[in-house]
């Protein structure tokens, strides 16, 4: 089995009187691809806020790579490795796809040290996710399902370790999760980028995880094979009523 | 178009201006001229913060005053400063308090971020009008010299080559920030700083930055100011007026880029100077506000918005 690389113990975050997330472990190792599951408002999106650093933490810690995360600001974190790509789609609405494609470059990888040549790259990522014929367009021209493929490319020009994908593929078409599902597929197997995936969509998350886990109300109830997971009788009546 | 071929260029341009306001040969040129400079530095200032990162300032006048003030401090404590000198440090004052205004203020957003500013100008106005040192509530006075000591030139001339020079720096500066990654931070903060974040842009410290470097640019812009109206009170130097006429500009020249702030200065600033002239000096508001209502009808994105080539439509 390969080393953690991303270490979560003891999280918990509240606001005000209500309590969003209490005491959550988690322990992801290098490659894996791992299912979050939960119903609304479980605390998934605050979760991984906290991983994230839009949030900060009240208690716990997380560990990523072997470096405590605490206190780092989201921007330290994304130069980390850890991306993201958010829930509702964020684009830089002024900016051409390609240049919200070229931000994570300029201030991510080049700050690494990354060279190359920005544009050639920008296309490429955009090809990748077929966006490619729009590189000059503003993101405000997108479908909605356009608007994802740019937010997962955006964070994939971080040229992250770890992917976190926030409900990649709420409201896409059979096809269309199928496609997104193929691209973080060859992300992790080509590229060994660990993926941390968000969804709802029962059937892109059993086929996509190698492990699942299982919030509700703010507290892990279930971490496991997928397969044993969604008959565990807590996690159904969690999903269904009891 | 490489920065120092643009410098160069722009450099070409004060040339020939001072050039044509020489052959007119009246000093109300330099007068009247020496204002429209002011507000070209002063808007393109103000855009570097209101238009790359979408954090609007109506506090202009704060920063504009304290440059001014400076002057007015430096000018007793030191006698015969050299007024440049003068105008490097009114623009670090300026600069050193647009740092705490960002570092106080930046986590408000809109419209608070907004009344914010408009309420620093009224705590700065305060300060000033209860400090005697700069003449409080008195105003004080500035002996304007009749000659330079180097070029022997009329002095008006002198305050309006220098604040040509500042245009040209200042109009430099911006554009060399719009085209870098800087300005693509700046965008991003503008857009949507949750994101920006996410995408490595460390936005506190841009935002900082961009706070730091408007004030600074206005201040510079208000050190000369004693000199040129020799008698400075609060009430004038911290007019609501500056900071009216600061925002205007952009908007109508256009936020987006650095060229639009420079056409909103020279089109408003010579239409109230020419209204001073011709009608009354009470009208120049007036024009502002007719010309804003007008601008947002006719072009929400300003004049450059006419030009600027339409993004996004078409394969």
């Amino acid at each position: 089995m390969s080393e953690a690389i991303l270490t979560v113990s003891g999280l918990g975050k509240r606001f005000g009187g209500f309590v969003a997330l209490a005491d959550v472990e988690l322990e992801v190792r290098k490659g894996e691809r791992l299912g979050l599951i939960g119903p609304n408002g479980s605390g998934k999106s605050t979760f991984v806020n906290c991983l994230c650093g839009t949030l900060r933490n009240d208690a716990g810690s997380v560990r990523f790579n072997g470096r405590v995360l605490d206190g780092l600001k989201a921007h330290e974190r994304t130069r980390l490795g850890i991306a993201r790509s958010f829930q509702l789609p964020r684009p830089f609405t002024t900016l051409t796809l390609a240049e919200n494609l070229r931000i994570p470059l300029l201030y991510v990888v080049q700050t690494r040290g990354g060279t190359g040549d920005i544009d050639k790259r920008c296309l490429t990522l955009l090809d990748m996710v077929g966006l490619a014929g729009k590189a000059h367009q503003l993101p405000t021209d997108l479908t909605q399902i356009e608007m994802r493929k740019l937010e997962l490319a955006r964070a994939m020009a971080a040229e992250p370790s770890l992917l976190i994908a926030d409900e990649a593929m709420a409201g896409l078409s059979h096809q269309e999760i199928d496609d997104i599902l193929a691209l973080l597929m060859r992300l992790n197997e080509q590229q060994g980028v660990t993926i941390i995936m968000i969804e709802h969509i029962m059937r892109a998350v059993m086929h996509f995880s190698q492990r699942l886990v299982v919030l509700v109300a703010g507290r892990k109830i279930a971490d496991g094979l997928p397969a044993d997971i969604v008959r565990q009788d807590d996690v159904v009546a969690a999903y269904l009523g009891s | 178009m490489r920065n120092s071929a643009f410098f160069a260029a722009l450099a070409g341009v004060a040339i020939l201006v001072f050039g044509a306001a020489k052959l007119i040969d009246n000093a109300y040129v330099f007068f009247a001229g020496y204002v429209v400079l002011q507000y070209i530095v002063l808007s393109t200032g103000w855009n570097i913060l209101g238009g790359y990162t979408g954090y609007v300032n109506f506090g202009t006048a704060a920063f504009f005053a304290m440059g001014a003030y400076s002057t007015v401090a430096l000018h007793k404590l030191v006698p015969g400063l050299p007024l440049p000198v003068m105008m490097a440090f009114g623009g670090c004052v300026s600069g050193l308090i647009g740092l705490g205004t960002g570092y106080l203020t930046l986590r408000l957003r809109g419209t608070f971020f907004g009344i914010a500013t408009l309420a620093l100008s009224v705590v700065v106005q305060t300060l000033i009008t209860n400090w005697s040192f700069v003449g409080g509530s008195r105003g004080a006075y500035v002996v304007r010299p009749d000659t330079t000591a180097f070029f022997a030139i009329d002095y008006i001339e002198y305050l309006f080559l220098l604040m040509l020079g500042l245009s040209v720096i200042a109009v430099g500066v911006a554009r060399a920030i719009e085209k870098s990654k800087l300005g693509y931070g700046f965008a991003t903060i503008r857009d949507d700083e949750l994101a920006a974040e996410a995408s490595g842009v460390p936005t506190l410290r841009l935002k900082l930055l961009a706070t730091a470097l408007s004030g600074g640019f206005m201040g510079m812009a208000g050190a000369p100011l004693p000199y040129y109206v020799t008698y400075l009170d609060p009430a004038s130097g911290f007019s609501l007026s500056y900071a009216v006429n600061t925002i205007a500009m952009p908007l109508i020249g256009g936020t987006s880029s650095w060229l639009g702030p420079v056409i909103g200065a020279v089109l408003l600033g010579t239409l109230q100077q020419v209204a001073t002239v011709t009608i009354s000096s009470a009208l120049s508001l007036l024009i502002v506000g007719v010309m804003l209502v007008g601008f947002v009808i006719l072009a929400p994105k300003g004049i450059i918005g006419w030009f600027a080539p339409k993004r996004g439509k078409g394969a």
